[in-house]
């Protein structure tokens, strides 16, 4: 089947400094894929680089078989390719439903509505009139899950979903995972909890300082290959 | 006391007109406008001009003034402005203080500095007589209704409308607005169109009240200014609320003593710049 994404050799830098160091990613159509590693090892790099909110070279990215790398947001986003950020960057001025609004100015066609999102987070139709930033951490999540859902992406990438929320949290925000999937949607996390990101994934890229450690099938990837390429350390 | 407080009202309503376009600026970019006050005193040269040229109705020369506004901020922002955003301020400061620089010297240069106004065919002298001999203008009445208007249309085009969540979106995070897809540079030039209008509107009124001429522009800058700061920087309502407080506070002044006027507003601006630096309202909420 022919790659949704694709990065190769994809580098990144933030003025002199390099990010990401040639890194080669495929995504196929409908595929949950994980990205885990330690903090610095560019995940979110990564991440950025496909959004247009860190400039990359134009072929380095492919989507759907169009070369993206540097475009801006809004032209990507246009594509179908929508970020939940890490930290979740709501917009404080403006309340959950204007935030869950906002994510549907690309005007991008498909199943996601304000309706269909009340009833996959049936509490932000409870709390749509407050400003987003006033819900708890995980209501907030939903929000930014939400909001990137609004643009009808083929691709969804999720950025530490489960930064600073409790377990009981997460274990509710991964729960709404099979229903955004069902719809075809090809998924991307990163996500430090390594147990996590291998039972929710069919797939796993190790990240480590800025290149991939390590890539395969979540079911076979055993506890040692992992801790051998996520801290560069034998278990 | 009370016929003080009116005419510090309805002058206040005045300032409002001078310091909406500011605080719309500052609440979508973040940006000072130091030129605030010489493109006001722009417009209303511009209508000057205009009326000189052909002698129509002067509301009528507004109201073809307010897209031509519209469309000089638009593209004032779009390719002059944008250039100086940031998150060092300086450059838009330096910019804008230019700016006023060179629109200082180009009505000098073109219409000298004798003061001008617009004639009103006499709406300027009008008053409406009130119980207890008090007396207010029609023209003030009418700026000050104009003001409130312009003040709940820019409260409501922020709260209601999808281009008011653009502008507090790109205002909260640039970054993450491009990301659903907003170009924030056009969102910052509609805004700049949209506080050029309010320019033009506050200039044509001011040459309609009294008499205008090059060198005004920092004065009505300073009371701008003052005004959106008393009120709270982005807040449009706490601006209408701080340009009345700083006329009433001025007319106060003026009856006490004339040359206290202006004096007696700065001290109010002094005070609650020390007492409460966030200004009254501090939000671009309703």
């Amino acid at each position: 089947m022919a790659a949704l994404l694709e990065t190769r050799g994809l580098t990144a830098h933030y003025g002199d400094a390099q990010a990401l160091f040639g890194i080669d990613f495929d995504l196929a159509p409908g595929e949950l894929v994980a990205i885990i590693g330690a903090n610095g090892a560019g995940k979110s790099t990564f991440m950025k680089s496909l959004t247009g909110l860190v400039k990359a070279p134009r072929e380095q990215v492919r989507f759907a078989g169009e070369a993206i790398g540097g475009l801006p947001p809004g032209e990507i986003v246009k594509r179908g390719i929508a970020l939940v950020p890490e930290g979740r960057r709501l917009f404080p001025s403006l309340s959950v439903e204007e935030n869950l609004l906002m994510g549907a100015f690309a005007k991008r066609p498909g199943p996601w509505s304000l309706e269909r999102l009340f009833k996959l987070f049936p509490i932000l139709e409870q709390k749509r009139r407050q400003p987003g930033t006033s819900l708890s951490g995980g209501q907030q999540q939903m929000v930014a899950i939400g909001r990137a859902l609004m643009s009808n992406p083929t691709l969804l990438l999720c950025d530490e979903l489960s930064l600073g929320l409790a377990p009981i949290v997460i274990r509710e925000i991964y729960a709404a995972l099979p229903a955004i999937c069902a719809e075809g949607m090809t998924v991307v996390i990163v996500e430090q909890d390594v147990a996590m990101a291998q039972q929710v994934s069919q797939r796993i890229y190790c990240f480590q300082e800025g290149k991939v450690s390590l890539q395969g099938r979540s079911c076979n990837l055993t506890r040692e290959q992992i801790s051998q390429a996520y801290f560069g350390l034998d278990a | 006391m009370i016929e003080t407080l009116l005419q510090g009202l309805l002058l206040g309503g005045l300032y409002c007109l001078f310091a909406l376009g500011q605080s719309l600026m500052f609440g979508v970019m973040r940006l000072t406008n130091t030129a605030q006050g010489d493109f006001i005193i722009l417009g209303a040269f511009a209508a000057i001009a205009a009326l000189g040229v052909a002698a129509v109705s002067p509301w009528l020369v507004a109201l073809l003034l307010l897209p031509v506004a519209f469309g000089f901020g638009y593209l004032l922002q779009r390719h002059v402005l944008n250039g100086t955003l940031g998150r060092d301020p300086l450059p838009s400061l330096v910019v804008t203080f230019g700016l006023a620089i060179v629109i200082q010297n180009l009505l000098l240069e073109l219409f000298s500095a004798d003061p001008r106004s617009i004639e009103t065919d006499g709406l300027n002298t009008q008053s409406i007589v009130l119980p207890g001999g008090l007396a207010i203008g029609v023209l003030p009445l009418l700026i000050f209704a104009i003001a409130v208007g312009a003040t709940a249309a820019l409260q409501w085009l922020f709260n209601r409308t999808a281009l008011g969540r653009a502008f507090r979106a790109v205002s909260d995070d640039r970054e993450i607005a491009e990301l659903m897809g907003l170009d924030a540079r056009k969102i910052y030039a509609s805004a700049t169109g949209i506080a050029f209008v309010l320019i033009a509107i506050a200039g044509v009124l001011q040459a309609m009240r009294t008499t205008v001429s090059p060198a005004d522009g920092p004065l009505l800058l300073l009371f701008a200014f003052e005004a959106v700061i008393i009120g709270g920087m982005g807040s449009f309502w706490g601006t209408l609320i701080g340009a009345l407080l700083l006329g009433v506070t001025q007319q106060i002044g003026f009856r006490i003593d004339p040359g206290w006027g202006i004096w007696a507003g700065h001290i109010v601006f002094l005070g609650v710049l020390v007492v409460r630096p966030q200004g009254l309202f501090p939000k671009t909420r309703g």
